[in-house]
């Protein structure tokens, strides 16, 4: 038996055309809206865990520029300021540090590094309370170095790649002619471990000349211990400044929120050409339809009935458009990444965009809604024809 | 179905426009009585005021003056005029349509279009059979699946014929039907209301320009400047 959205659906098949693009603009809009949300959630989820897998909420360093020792330790290391080691008996006195590891970081220039050359970052690291902090480091090979003074190496997943070693390989520091013997290899974590040398802390003072110096503190706070008094304290102790984790993100979000301004601009306009485009068909596929309208009121519609067919086709269009947006969504979200992260001025590992059912549900619904109220008027319009005007307009 | 009964009676029905400041009395004062199972011809030149008169008759619109009952109820001259869900709901219950231009829908084919009427208001159950049923009597069966598009002109008015049919009209008002048709098949739109007029026992009330059609008719009624003539 025929039904009424038979009708409204065999209605839209009347120019084809027309139908598509609206439909192919709702899924654009859907689309961007889709991942504007995706973003929203995958950036500070991927953020936060970044931030998570330091293993420690407070970075002491060497006094600077607060947003390049963020910045640098973000992207896999400290800043490259020096403080003395002694800094640590200090710090250790209070009673919110659970504990700490130092770090040392040298970055030397390698020839043999890509085409034309690269830097070679080296971290030096404690093996007895660095690996503490990161426990969720795993190894595809080998294990961490024990004693340390070794001149032994630990390489993160692409590191190991890169320089094509193995365990029980060596390796050698450029400039310093000294050699590492690689005695373990990370698995893949997603982070920007697996681009950095681990080496033990002292040697890489002995080998770079940096005895007794460091260039970060990581220090993890007790359970419940208030990390506001103790970073108030340490912002007392001289030439070194304190970086709090929960700052760094702040920082780091306060910057996104620009682009994230952006996108939501795009997502408004895409949203509203979306509605225009919507409003446009189905009032000139009623105004195309004037007369019919009015037969069909004069064989038996109520313009309830009318605006119910309008409403519906309506509907059609935007479930389509919402089911296309969130294919697409799903579909393109790889290379929606690669564009966000174009337009950001810091991107965390892993994914920018997260998408799940329940946020292409709010999508699709909210595309149902937008396109429904777009419908409101072409539907009342139509509702309002006389089926006697319609003749008449037959008539002349 | 009384024979002998009353299907339409208006009284001293008047119809006037308002064109810009003039007014323009399209319907004068006309009264006459269409009986059960009659086949009435409206004739006239154009703007005698007979497609106004039959859009009253046919609860299209409200005349400015006068009375008129449909099969024995008072539809107009009781106080107010009719909203336009009054005049939807008569019209479903008591007429069926036909119009110059067929009005079916393209994308929905010949059985579909016969069933439109239905998704809106259905007398009874069953209506996909009597929709095919109906296309057979209008030697319409082999093409019930064929889209509009498909169809000659003739086809096309009879598939409007059987849309108007399809909820048991006891009135059947064609407004000029065989007007985009050529002779021959305005012939055999002819005979087919002829044959729902004496097979059935359905009361028709056909406008046309066409002297040979209206022929066809139990009676023919002319119109003057709005006014029947003598």
């Amino acid at each position: 038996m025929l039904n009424i959205y038979t009708v409204c659906y065999k209605n839209l098949l009347r120019k084809k055309l027309r139908s598509s693009l609206t439909i192919i603009g709702v899924g654009l809009s859907a689309w961007v809206l889709a991942s504007l949300m995706g973003f929203n959630k995958g950036y500070e989820a991927s953020l936060n865990r970044d931030i998570d897998n330091m293993g420690f909420q407070v970075v002491l360093t060497a006094k600077g520029c607060p947003y390049e020792a963020a910045t640098l330790m973000l992207k896999g290391g400290t800043s490259l300021r020096y403080m003395k080691e002694e800094v640590m008996q200090t710090v250790a006195a209070n009673p919110e540090v659970e504990s700490m590891t130092p770090m040392l970081m040298q970055a030397i220039f390698d020839p043999n590094k890509g085409e034309e050359g690269g830097m070679s970052a080296y971290l030096g690291v404690d093996p007895a309370s660095y690996p503490q902090m990161k426990t969720y480091l795993e190894f595809k090979q080998g294990s961490w170095f024990k004693n340390p003074e070794a001149y032994e190496a630990v390489l993160g997943y692409e590191a190991a790649e890169l320089e094509q070693r193995e365990v029980g390989d060596m390796l050698l520091i450029p400039e310093k002619e000294v050699e590492l013997k690689v005695v373990g290899i990370l698995k893949r974590t997603g982070t920007q471990d697996d681009g950095t040398i681990f080496i033990p802390v002292k040697a890489v003072q002995k080998i770079f000349g940096r005895s007794g110096e460091l260039t970060g503190l990581g220090i993890k706070v007790k359970k419940d211990a208030n990390i506001g008094q103790l970073e108030q304290k340490l912002y007392e102790l001289p030439d070194v400044q304190v970086v709090s984790l929960a700052q760094v993100k702040q920082t780091i979000m306060n910057l996104v929120s620009t682009a994230k301004v952006m996108v939501l601009s795009i997502a408004v306009i895409a949203v509203i050409i979306a509605m225009v485009g919507v409003i446009n068909t189905i009032l000139m596929s009623v105004f195309e339809r004037y007369q019919e309208i009015g037969i069909l009121k004069s064989i038996g519609a109520m313009p309830e009935d009318i605006f119910k067919l309008i409403w519906i086709e309506t509907f059609i269009l935007c479930l389509l458009g919402g089911m296309l947006g969130a294919v697409m969504a799903f579909g393109l979200s790889q290379l929606t990444e690669v564009l966000i992260r174009q337009l950001l001025p810091y991107s965390p590992t892993g994914s920018l965009i997260v998408l799940d059912s329940s946020l292409v549900l709010t999508t699709l619904v909210a595309v149902l809604l937008i396109g429904l109220l777009s419908g409101l008027y072409p539907a009342w319009k139509a509702a309002r024809v006389r089926p006697l005007e319609s003749i008449r307009s037959e008539m002349s | 179905m009384n024979a002998h009964s009353t299907a339409i009676a208006a009284r001293n029905l008047s119809k006037v426009y308002r064109r810009g400041t003039e007014e323009v009395l399209a319907v004068n004062n006309v009264s006459l009585e269409i009986q059960t199972g009659e086949y009435v011809a409206f004739i006239g030149p154009s703007g005698s005021g007979k497609t106004t008169l039959i859009n009253i008759l046919g609860c299209l619109d409200n005349p400015s003056s006068g009375g008129l009952d449909i099969a024995g109820r008072p539809v107009f001259g009781q106080g107010r005029p009719l909203s336009e869900r009054e005049l939807t709901k008569l019209r479903r219950e008591l007429f069926g349509y036909i119009f110059q231009k067929f009005y079916l829908i393209p994308t929905l084919n010949v059985l579909e279009n016969v069933l439109l009427p239905c998704t809106f208001y259905s007398k009874d159950s069953g209506a996909e059979e009597r929709a095919a049923e109906l296309l057979r009597s209008l030697g319409m069966d082999k093409r019930m699946r064929h889209l509009p598009g498909q169809l000659s002109g003739g086809e096309m008015q009879r598939v409007a014929i059987a849309r108007s049919l399809i909820n048991r009209p006891q009135i059947l008002l064609a407004d000029e039907p065989t007007g985009n048709l050529d002779s021959a098949r305005s012939h055999e739109i002819s005979a087919v209301l002829q044959e729902l007029n004496q097979r059935d026992g359905l009361t028709v009330i056909l406008v046309t320009h066409n002297t040979e059609l209206a022929k066809a008719a139990h009676r023919i009624v002319e119109l003057r400047d709005g006014k029947l003539a003598a």
